[in-house]
């Protein structure tokens, strides 16, 4: 019936038809519901249904452990805080929804999903909204299609931000990171940055007092403690097991972004995105493989500094590494192409991670910055490999 | 020792002088549409600047500076206005002495180096990596050090922003920003993410 509907009032999105402007609209609304009806027909290419919308939506749904168990965490930290504190709850709107759907009760489920839930979801919103805007626009003025790969920008945006940043800031941030960051290179496939960690990026050196990482991120206003990643900073790896067990971190009962404090959620999604193929495991081999090395490589120096210290273990559980790696590095789009480039590329993550972690005290945080600066060499590396390649085969003439 | 390699890095990375101080941006956004021509520009520029830094500096201590005059019984000579003047004559002397040394003895690699070699006499990262040199009083082997690694900063930055340029030639952007508009962008970011580096105090 559907179908019917939108074969109706397809023919007004035609050029000449009432509605021309609004095709890229039309027709990501179409294809989002229905199997394009078209198929390429030139010789030697792989039929299949797996298609980019398909592959950006596997991607969509590979965030969602991590997305509800950072809503679990938001409402958790939240909750555990106002007990602490002896608060009795919220204010203004926030404070009324959770009083219809649910309480404070930091030992029930649905009460912290609930509470989560009421900053996640104005995040995500507004990310889909602003964001989306801009998508539409650029599609209808240029006419391209809107494209899934939003989908997948939206979602891992919101997921990256601090449960209490200011919705105008998100908005700021998407718009900045879809405008600049993919829009004018003329949209998916076509950017050289990832787009969620040019606008996160962005947001982080615009207002650094609210992103900077070493602040906690806790959804109550008037309270501040320390992120994981800063308690190692300035005390080392000892004082980090006082604050919270490794499988804390692992699980994800610890302050942070929404969607990067779970590993486990993390893991969740990299399995499915590892099966359907989609994430490259050499990308993700190789950000593990040189965050490993150059950290044992610290561990065995002597500093004053007590980051040096820490354990590789503890860097792939805190802060946003294991978000980063399954997600953001594996964007296809701002990875290397090449196979051993891949390596290379993740390689590159994992050293520039632990480099700023460790070396760098301005920046407690260093997987968004790292994944950037890895952007930016991708193509090189590429580069790099491809030439290997013409000059191994031209010596064998 | 460790204090050289600090240097390094941090004329390298943090200094980067193409992406924190933006000099040299003429050169840098004209030749970088090539990784094959901006990789031999980067060379010519490290070389260039080794040189032309540790000549300078023995210039202005022995000949400039306040007071540099003192080994001729001189000492009270401070020639420092001529610091922009004398230079600039020694970059684009050098840079003509090494032209026809690399011809005579070094063909291939002034093949190589072609039309860069010249153009970059009016390089100002050249000379801003000079004249940094004189106002943070470097001393001799500092500056060889700081000459390397400002070469170098630059050299690396304009090897990325070729190969993503090289990359944007599929790309498919708004006619208004094509050309130069669309690489001022993408300097932006690079620089955006070459901000990782700033902030680490060596």
């Amino acid at each position: 019936m559907l179908r019917k509907q939108l074969d109706k009032i397809e023919p007004h999105f035609h050029p000449g038809g009432k509605w021309q402007k609004w095709f890229a609209l039309f027709e990501a609304v179409d294809t989002g519901l229905f199997k394009p009806g078209s198929v390429t027909k030139s010789a030697a290419h792989v039929r299949d249904n797996i298609d980019l919308k398909r592959v950006m939506i596997t991607v969509w749904l590979a965030a969602f452990p991590a997305m509800f168990f950072g809503m679990w965490n938001v409402g958790f930290q939240a909750n555990t805080i106002i007990a602490d504190m002896g608060m009795t709850g919220q204010e203004g709107w926030r404070g009324a929804i959770i009083a219809m759907l649910g309480g404070y009760d930091a030992t029930s489920i649905w009460d912290n999903i609930i509470h989560g839930a009421v900053y996640f979801v104005p995040i995500y919103m507004v990310t889909f909204i602003a964001g989306g805007f801009w998508e539409v626009l650029f599609a209808s003025v240029r006419g391209h299609e809107v494209n899934e790969g939003f989908f997948v920008t939206s979602i891992l945006f919101a997921l990256c931000c601090p449960p209490d940043l200011p919705l105008w800031m998100v908005a700021v941030g998407i718009s900045f990171g879809i405008v600049i960051g993919k829009e004018v290179f003329g949209g998916t496939g076509k950017n050289f940055l990832n787009p969620a960690l040019t606008g996160r990026a962005f947001l982080f050196f615009a207002y650094p007092a609210y992103m900077s990482g070493d602040a906690v991120w806790t959804a109550v206003d008037g309270y501040t403690g320390a992120t994981m990643l800063s308690v190692a900073a300035t005390e080392g790896a000892a004082a980090l097991a006082q604050v919270g067990s490794w499988w804390d971190a692992f699980l994800g009962r610890i302050p942070g972004s929404i969607g990067e404090t779970s590993t486990l959620g993390i893991l969740m999604g990299a399995v499915l995105l590892l099966l359907t193929r989609i994430a490259s495991w050499r990308i993700i081999l190789g950000t593990l493989v040189g965050s490993a090395a150059l950290s044992m490589l610290f561990n065995a120096l002597e500093s004053t500094n007590p980051m040096f210290a820490l354990p590789f273990y503890w860097h792939w559980v805190i802060g946003g590494f294991a978000f980063g790696a399954v997600f953001m590095a594996t964007d296809p789009v701002s990875a290397s192409m090449t196979e051993a480039g891949k390596f290379w590329y993740g390689f590159l993550i994992g050293i520039m991670v632990i480099l700023i972690r460790v070396v760098n005290p301005a920046y407690p945080e260093g997987m968004m910055l790292a994944i950037l600066f890895a952007n930016l060499f991708a193509p090189l590396i590429d580069h790099v490999v491809v030439q290997a390649n013409i000059n191994r085969r031209l010596a064998r003439v | 020792m460790e204090h050289y390699l600090s240097l390094l890095v941090r004329s390298i990375f943090i200094d980067n002088i193409a992406l924190s101080m933006f000099l040299g941006m003429c050169t840098y956004i004209a030749l970088s549409k090539k990784i094959g021509a901006a990789f031999g520009l980067g060379i010519a520029v490290i070389v260039v600047q080794t040189i032309t830094v540790p000549v300078n500096n023995l210039l202005l201590g022995y000949l400039l500076g306040d007071g540099a005059l003192a080994w001729a019984g001189l000492p009270d000579v401070d020639l420092s206005f001529l610091v922009y003047l004398c230079f600039i004559g020694v970059i684009a002397a050098i840079v003509q002495i090494l032209e026809m040394f690399l011809d005579k003895y070094v063909p291939a690699l002034y093949g190589a180096l072609g039309v860069f070699l010249p153009l970059i006499t009016v390089n100002c990262a050249i000379l801003g990596g000079s004249l940094l040199m004189a106002e943070r009083g470097y001393n001799f082997t500092e500056s060889v050090v700081y000459g390397f690694g400002s070469g170098t900063s630059w050299a690396l930055a304009i090897v990325v922003l070729a190969g993503i340029r090289e990359k944007l030639k599929y790309s498919d952007i708004p006619e208004g920003l094509q050309g130069l508009g669309i690489v001022f962008i993408s300097v932006g970011l690079i620089s955006l993410g070459f901000l990782s580096f700033g902030g680490i105090d060596i």
